[in-house]
């Protein structure tokens, strides 16, 4: 089990080199001076000048990507053209409001969507199945913004059941942390609930046919012992593999999200960093998600071994 | 043990009415069954497929589908007990504490992400007070009494680290550790090979023996009923045709449908040997060999020999048979001879002609005088695309005009005695045994030599199957064409081969005309394989014990 851990994160190596690799390239392959894009339209010759050795611009391509590399990799991400600071110190506060909001989504839209999927599978064909449907759909039609805007208006304009917008860390106390992160949670998490209530009901309707389930209800188990632990341990691959590749859908929908409710994260850092096209911060924007989603993806194929036995390692 | 004194009838079902759906005039799955299976007795349930046997079993389980089959009359009991109209609650009780079920598939059968020893506590754990440690204690005795070796590995393995013989023993393990008064066994053996289903059969028995339960064993298979029952109940269209002690049953079947059910059992003694013939060998294997290699990044790439050394040879007009065990490597024979799969090493030669290393395109115009038929006819026919163009598109790949290639097709339909107007048809319109008949007339459609059947008839009923052999026969007569007939199945191999050979490992062990192989093997694996077959003591097609039969010819 370890080798294979090692093995997998061996192999991440090459994927992560080759997102650098684009990464880097985004910028010295863009048509004209990088010095020049990265300076803007009103630069004197000096500051390009400048702009060039400090980024050593007159060096081989390859010896550029080397030093690029390497300073990535004693975590020197580069610094903002706007705000001249060091990219990381500008990403480090904005890493809790953005991580709180995905993994308060993931959590919650877990905890709904498989219950969920588990009930319309097992009530297959009745009008509880076709809610679940119907939701699931209306999940995937509306766009996240306009479910953002309604949920404000209803929870915190009309009812005042919560603030409109902003973040509190969660060092100040969790009551108003949570009441910030749960409208843009509920936001984010309609899509994710509607696609995973979606494949788990796929995925126990195929399970539910299986002949260890009726193994199971011929040994005069419970409903509820055949459904979770015969049935949703059996279908849960096909969910995690869609929790996984949700993820994606997900890192979009904070950038909206926090855009929508004024969230300080990383999505509106990066928002920023396009509109004034600060290059280096959407650099190191492109290598942390990519990053992230690596990561998420190998933590997936580690929950197939774990879940699935005849998956070999 | 055919007592029946009504004191000790474990289960009674009584004029029982399975209905297609809740409406009133619902079609009737089974209609008005009655039968009973008294304590220490095995009750064979027979029929063909769609006889309802199956669903008999299920309803007594209360494990039928929900909404879908729906009891309508009569009445189940299990000692006196009322099950129909028993509580959802009740009927969970009951099942593995009074009846427990096992089923055929033992592949699928289990929950492939539970470790088996804890499959069977859930029974324990459900139905018991029993501590963690009484309960691992019962089980492994359990597991002991089915013959499982080293059970405390066992306990603890996964389902995919077993094999099907051990898995069935697992579910006869879940099945019989509460001790129940029925065991329903719905075709238990019908996965498994010949010698493990001796075993399977012979531990039913045993275990019955020692426990006194009733067993309701639900099977396909004649061979199996000899061995096992103490009495047989025939049934047909949801129907009970007839039921008696099995003697009387095999010996002077009451029922014109019985009669026919068991003369269309395939003898296991061969048929009277055709004359050696002189005609041209049309297909040679030389050294077959086939090694698949599993490559891995890390690890050392491991060699397994499907098939290694194969020779045969095959004259026309003649069947030569390969039969074997499952994993014995028959069909990776039969797909490297059409080329399906190539051969690591050896020959083949189709008419003279080398064939063997040939390129996919120079292959080609050989093909046509090789075709090969499939054991499953209702996923070996494209079900999008009509009769009649499916068994045209092979001449016409190789030229022949359409119009000429769908008027071939109809006399091939004739030929395979199916009606003109099938041409139109779609597969999902035809019987298994007729999607068979369409799958042979394809095959014929480019007038080959050699005809490879690999399991052609496995997966048919046994009427239907003798059909199937008589219309292979037929064709042999009138076209000439040589077969290469692959089979589990010895009866069906004593019928219809002129020469067989015996596969087992890859390997083939013994080789030679049927008529003495079948009957006098020279090889221990093929005198084992002889041994396990099922019912191999009875001549059911004469109504009568092989012994008997000697004596009458002698």
């Amino acid at each position: 089990m370890l080798g294979y851990l090692i093995r997998r994160i061996l192999a991440a190596i090459p994927v992560m080199g080759v997102v650098a690799l684009f990464v880097f390239l985004l910028l010295r392959l863009t048509p004209g001076d990088p010095a020049a894009i990265l300076a803007g339209d009103n630069a004197t010759p000096e500051q390009l000048d400048r702009i060039r050795t400090s980024l050593g611009l007159n060096e081989p391509i390859y010896i550029q990507f080397y030093t690029w590399v390497a300073k990535l990799l004693h975590g020197d991400l580069g610094v903002s053209l706007i705000s001249n600071k060091p990219i990381l110190e500008m990403i480090g506060p904005r890493l809790e409001p953005s991580i709180s909001v995905a993994l308060a989504t993931i959590i919650l839209s877990i905890l709904v969507a498989v219950p969920l999927g588990v009930i319309a599978a097992w009530k297959h064909g009745t009008w509880i199945d076709r809610c679940v449907m119907g939701l699931s759909v209306l999940g995937f039609s509306v766009p996240v913004f306009v479910i953002g805007y309604v949920l404000i208006q209803v929870f915190a304009i009309d009812l005042r059941w919560v603030p409109v917008q902003g973040f509190k860390s969660i060092s100040a106390g969790f009551g108003p942390f949570f009441e910030r992160i749960i409208l843009p949670t509920c936001t984010l998490s309609f899509i994710y609930v509607a696609l995973i209530a979606r494949m788990t009901r796929a995925s126990m309707l195929d399970v539910l046919g299986e002949d260890y389930v009726r193994t199971a209800r011929a040994k005069g188990i419970g409903e509820t012992g055949v459904l979770l632990r015969h049935a949703l341990r059996n279908a849960a691959v096909p969910v995690i593999t869609v929790i996984g590749s949700g993820f994606a859908l997900l890192i979009s929908g904070v950038v909206v999200t926090e855009s929508v409710f004024n969230l300080p994260g990383i999505g509106r850092l990066t928002v920023d960093a396009v509109l004034a096209r600060d290059y280096p911060v959407i650099q190191a924007m492109i290598l942390l998600t990519s990053g992230i989603y690596v990561g998420v993806n190998l933590l997936i194929d580690v929950a197939y071994t774990l879940l699935d036995p005849r998956i070999r390692y | 043990m055919t007592a029946t004194n009504s004191s000790n009838v474990i289960l009674d079902i009584n004029n029982l009415v399975v209905g297609l759906g809740r409406k009133a005039d619902a079609h009737r799955i089974i209609d008005y069954l009655s039968l009973q299976v008294h304590e220490g007795e095995t009750l064979c349930l027979v029929g063909e497929s769609g006889s309802g046997k199956s669903v008999t079993s299920l309803t007594v389980m209360g494990l039928q589908q929900k909404g879908m089959l729906v009891p309508s009359g009569g009445s189940v009991k299990l000692v006196g007990e009322e099950l129909l109209t028993a509580s959802d609650r009740r009927l969970r009780q009951l099942r593995a504490t009074r009846m427990a079920m096992i089923f055929q598939e033992p592949m699928t059968a289990l929950n492939p992400v539970v470790p088996v020893g804890r499959q069977i506590d859930e029974v324990l754990r459900a139905h018991t007070d029993l501590d963690a440690r009484a309960r691992r204690q019962k089980i492994l005795a359990m597991m002991e009494h089915v013959r499982l070796p080293d059970v405390q590995r066992i306990f603890s393995s996964y389902p995919h680290r077993l094999s099907g013989g051990q898995r069935q023993r697992i579910m006869i393990a879940m099945a019989l550790v509460l001790e129940p008064k029925l065991l329903i066994a719905d075709e238990p053996t019908t996965a498994l090979d010949v010698t493990t289903q001796k075993q399977i059969l012979a531990l039913i028995r045993d275990l019955q023996r020692d426990h006194g339960t009733a067993v309701l064993f639900i099977t396909h298979d004649m061979g199996v009923v000899a061995e096992i029952a103490d009495r047989v109940a025939v049934m047909r269209h949801g129907r009970l045709v007839e039921a008696g002690p099995l003697q009387d049953v095999l010996r002077t079947p009451k029922m014109e449908y019985t009669r026919n059910l068991l003369s269309a059992v395939p003898s296991l003694v061969p048929r009277a040997p055709r004359p050696e013939t002189t005609e041209p060998v049309v297909l040679e294997a030389n050294e077959l060999s086939k090694v698949y290699r599993e490559r891995s990044l890390y690890g050392k790439a491991r060699e397994v020999a499907a098939a290694s050394n194969v020779t045969l040879t095959l004259r026309k007009g003649r069947t030569l048979g390969i039969v074997g065990e499952s994993g014995s490597g028959k069909s990776t024979v039969a797909r490297c001879i059409v080329r399906l799969i190539d051969p690591t090493s050896g020959g083949v030669r189709l008419a003279g002609r080398e064939i063997s290393d040939l390129s996919r395109r120079l292959l080609q115009p050989h093909r046509q005088k090789i075709q090969i038929i499939f054991q499953d006819p209702y996923r070996s026919l494209n079900p999008r695309v009509t009769v009649g163009e499916s068994i045209a598109e092979g001449p016409i790949n190789y030229g022949m005009p359409r119009k000429d290639a769908l008027a071939r097709a109809r006399e091939l339909l004739e030929l395979v005695h199916l009606p003109p107007d099938a041409i139109s048809r779609y597969p999902h319109q035809f019987s298994g045994g007729q999607r068979q008949r369409i799958a042979i007339a394809r095959a014929l459609a480019l007038d080959p030599d050699v005809l490879v059947a690999d399991e052609a008839v496995s997966a048919l009923d046994v009427s239907v199957q003798a059909q199937v052999l008589d219309l292979l026969d037929e064709i042999q007569r009138r076209l000439g064409i040589a077969l290469l007939f692959i089979t589990h199945d010895l009866r069906v191999a004593a019928q219809i081969c002129d020469d067989v050979a015996v596969m087992q490992h890859g390997r083939v062990v013994e080789q030679g005309p049927a008529a003495e192989v079948l009957t006098n093997p020279q090889q221990a694996y093929t005198r084992a394989l002889l041994d396990a077959a099922p019912g191999r003591g009875w001549d059911f097609a004469n109504f009568r014990p092989v012994s008997e039969g000697v004596v009458a010819t002698a």
